[in-house]
């Protein structure tokens, strides 16, 4: 077991340091930083000299070892947009994003629940049939696309709720949220359901086939014959069952909602850590843009290293493959 | 009971006297594409941050809607002797933390702007005196006549020289900080408004200034600014009500928001130049299929070229109208003789001919750098131009990228790797002779290592840096202005550039606003004013 753990997190490390090497060399093709940060009539002197502070002028390799270095220590070093340690930048920007996140995953999980029960339930209804096709939306539009028919029909069309940014937020410690204001949770209602859709469509879908199979096995045609009531049935012994693998996807998925939530930020200007990359990316600002890479690429890493850990311990038949292995 | 009685009337009219709006009660609320980047006035040489604090910092002078330079800090200002200006202080200014503004803070800005670090080095030439008269009066001794000395101080920020020390901000923040300087998160000018709270890149609140000099021509308590970057997000939120002033409108949404009932586009032209240039300096091009010579060094090519390009379709057919075609490299609104110029018409059939007489009848390829994320509609002004040279026979490549590869290939530290290429100028001194020395003149001139700097062309011409030579020191207006008509007119003649058009402003403002729109872009807020809702 110890082996196991150790092995994995050894190939969390590489999958890091490659996600670290792949970056850098992408940074060299965004473009100038320096004609970014000037006005266009700055002279060429100055421009050298602003190169030479930045360190842009040495060799590729003494530029790769010391991004390096400081990324090991998780020093990012100065926004070239904001001249702030870009450490603080993305502190101030995480409550938004995770806030975000976490509102559409909770969004995805109920709704796609609710309608993937109905849906494997009653088969043959219409509103069985409309979520289908809702499904059908959500997993082929694009999320800007719907970021913007709804800011349409919301914000333009009906006037209920905020086209851009988080409303008023209240600030607890470094904490930021806008779940405690009424202009802070109409905000968040729009971002979630874009954010959360594609996710909504894939639990949806997950559930309806789990429960489909679930509904044909020996122990609920049992349970039926017991004389269960039928709400037991569906909700105390197949629901449950087909929970397993719902709750493993929604957790895996989590990593690519923060990383996704870069579209869906930039649609309603959601002052989080997707926009500040983007930014960031149209600004040539290198150190946001290795220190939000880096970030993500560990929230996914940890994810998935506690997911290998869990699974092992919940399923014994994984553990004794594991050790049969060594 | 009548102690009962008048306490309750007395609650009555303080509730009345609440409910009353006063003069300035409005919150006006504004969105731009882009950040506000800094507080520190000397880091970035760029209009949208000057106009951001222009709302909080004030110049010795200022520009008003026309433009026009009029007096700010300073009362009045007179010249001595063509090397010497003398400014005459105003009294009773107040920076918003209280210290008053005298002759110090105006020495200490001269030094701090010309300082390493700031971006604004030439808002006072490196080699002027500055000399404090009385606490009211200073006099700026040049080594040379400088006609257009003021011509760029609207936008150089007085600071003040107590809140600077005090607050370690003495150097100026240069754009290249590695630590966080006081001055680019905080700011303390003499203006209209001031900075309540400023998050980089989420939001900024500005509160008017109650102990402002002048008069406030706005109704503001308050502006609330947030930068929307997504251009379908900030038209939304304009029609929504959520803002009341955005910039820019895409081009293709003027039409939605003028139809909408709550908001309008204001548009006006810009002093931005677009232009084209074609490689004259080396002896092959660099993205070229005519190997052993250069096509643009024949005068005939490129007037070909420029008479194949049709400004006036492109107008119709790319910039919905919104663009002023222009035979000059400069902006009407930045040279009184202007007038006198017209627009050679497109001509694709004497176009072709040129270039048979020329050696090309099949035309040739070359290939075309294009921005496509730095002015209105350039990457499709391109497509326009690629597909009118096609008609005479030239082949165009286009090579549209985003500005930060763009401007890495094509400026000087690139070294200006481009054999055909679309490029915006306004000249940041408001003045025609900046585009003479920094588009126009020659590059490598021993004398004047800065001369040519983004003539990414390398156009050169011995007699026309002469004259842009003399315009420099020409204190008489009239005489200037005859000069830097025969330096054009030079130009012209050797179809040196292809100068475009003025590209359109388009500001959307909600039908509750009231704004001046200035043609230099720059969204100044202290001239709005908003009815009550």
């Amino acid at each position: 077991m110890l082996a196991f753990t150790l092995r994995r997190a050894i190939q969390a490390v590489g999958v890091m340091v490659a996600v670290g090497i792949i970056a850098f060399s992408m940074f060299r093709f965004a473009g100038d930083p320096v004609s970014q940060m000037v006005s266009i009539d700055t002279s060429g002197a100055e421009r050298e000299a602003i190169r030479k502070t930045l360190g842009l002028d040495d060799p590729v390799i003494v530029q790769f070892g010391r991004y390096i270095n400081n990324a090991a220590r998780f020093r990012f070093g100065t926004s070239y947009q904001f001249r702030q340690p870009v450490t603080n930048l993305l502190m101030e920007r995480m409550p938004a994003t995770l806030e975000l996140a976490i509102c559409a995953t909770i969004f995805a999980m109920v709704f796609g629940i609710l309608m993937g029960v109905y849906s494997a339930l009653r088969r043959d209804t219409w509103l069985a049939h409309l979520f289908q096709a809702i499904s059908l939306i959500g997993i082929s539009l694009p999320t800007f696309l719907i970021g913007i028919l709804l800011i349409y029909l919301f914000s333009v069309t009906l006037g209920w709720l905020p086209s851009f940014g988080r409303g008023e937020v209240v600030r607890i410690g470094w904490w930021t949220t806008g779940l405690l204001t009424l202009s802070g949770l109409k905000a968040l209602i729009m971002p979630s359901i874009t954010l959360g859709l594609f996710q909504m469509t894939l639990i949806m879908r997950l559930v309806r086939a789990e429960m489909l199979e679930v509904m044909r096995t020996d122990y609920i045609r049992f349970a039926r014959a017991r004389g269960l009531t039928t709400r037991a049935i569906h909700f105390g012994h197949a629901l449950r069952n087909t929970l397993v693998p719902v709750i493993t996807v929604a957790g895996l998925q989590f990593g690519s909602v923060i990383a996704f939530a870069i579209i869906t930020e930039t649609v309603f200007q959601w002052p989080g850590m997707g926009l500040l990359f983007v930014q960031a990316v149209q600004n040539v600002d290198i150190p946001i843009m290795a220190a939000y890479l880096m970030m993500v690429s560990l929230i996914f890493v940890t994810i998935n290293f506690v997911v290998d850990i869990l699974y092992t311990i919940v399923d014994p038949r994984l553990r004794s493959t594991v050790s049969r292995a060594h | 009971m009548s102690v009962g009685r008048s306490l309750f009337a007395a609650t009555l009219a303080g509730m009345l006297a609440l409910t009353v709006t006063p003069a300035s009660s409005q919150t006006l609320r504004y969105a731009n594409q882009g950040e506000l980047k800094s507080l520190d006035p000397y880091t970035l040489n760029e209009s949208t941050t000057h106009a951001h604090l222009g709302q909080v910092y004030e110049g010795l002078v200022e520009r008003d809607r026309n433009l026009k330079i009029i007096p700010a800090l300073a009362e009045s200002w007179e010249n001595p002797e063509p090397t010497r200006w003398r400014f005459h202080l105003r009294k009773n200014v107040k920076f918003q933390n209280g210290d008053p503004f005298t002759a110090d803070d105006v020495l200490f800005c001269a030094d701090r702007v010309r300082a390493t670090g700031s971006n604004l080095l030439t808002r006072v030439p490196a080699d002027a005196k500055v000399v404090k008269i009385d606490d009211y009066t200073v006099d700026f001794i040049l080594t040379s006549p400088n006609p257009i000395l003021i011509n760029q101080w609207d936008t150089w920020y007085i600071m003040d020289k107590k809140w600077a020390e005090a607050n370690n901000a003495v150097p100026p923040t240069p754009v290249a900080a590695t630590t966080p300087s006081y001055a680019s998160l905080h700011a303390n000018g003499t203006g209209p408004f001031s900075i309540e709270s400023h998050q980089p890149g989420v939001k900024t609140v500005f509160k008017a200034n109650p102990n402002w000099w002048r008069k406030p021509e706005h109704n503001l308590k308050e502006i609330i600014f947030t930068p929307i970057a997504s251009d379908a997000t900030r038209v939304a939120a304009l029609l929504s009500g959520e803002v009341d002033v955005i910039e820019p409108v895409p081009i293709q949404d003027i039409q939605r928001v003028n139809a909408s009932p709550n908001a309008t586009v204001l548009t006006g032209p810009e002093l931005r130049t677009i232009f084209i240039g074609m490689d004259q300096a080396r002896d092959e091009l660099l993205y070229s299929n005519v190997k052993g010579k250069n096509p643009f060094k024949d005068i005939r090519v490129r007037e070909a070229f420029y008479k194949a390009i049709d400004a006036e379709l492109i107008k119709t057919r790319v910039m919905r109208g919104l663009s002023t075609p222009s035979p000059l490299m400069v902006a009407p609104e930045l040279f009184l003789l202007s007038k006198e110029f017209t627009r050679p018409k497109a001509d694709p059939d004497g176009a072709k001919k040129l270039l048979t007489e020329a050696g090309y009848p099949d035309g040739f390829e070359v290939t075309m750098d294009c921005p496509n994320d730095r002015y209105v509609n350039d990457a499709a002004i391109c497509q326009a131009v690629v597909g009118m040279l096609a008609r005479i026979g030239v082949k165009v490549t286009l090579l549209a990228q985003p500005k930060a590869l763009y401007f890495a290939k094509i400026l000087k530290p690139g070294g200006y790797k481009s054999s055909f290429y679309m490029l915006g100028w306004t000249p940041g001194t408001m003045d025609a002779q900046n585009v003479l020395h920094d588009i126009m003149g020659c590059r490598d001139d021993p004398k004047d290592p800065n001369r040519g700097e983004s003539n990414v062309a390398g156009y050169c011409n011995k007699q026309f840096d002469e004259l842009a030579d003399k315009i420099l020191v020409e204190t008489d207006t009239a005489k200037r202005n005859q000069l830097i008509k025969q330096a054009f007119e030079l130009g012209n003649k050797d179809w040196a550039y292809i100068p475009l058009h003025q590209q359109a402003l388009a500001w959307g403002v909600s039908k509750k606003v009231k704004l001046a729109q200035r043609a230099d872009n720059q969204v100044l807020l202290y001239w709005a004013t908003k009815e009550g809702e």
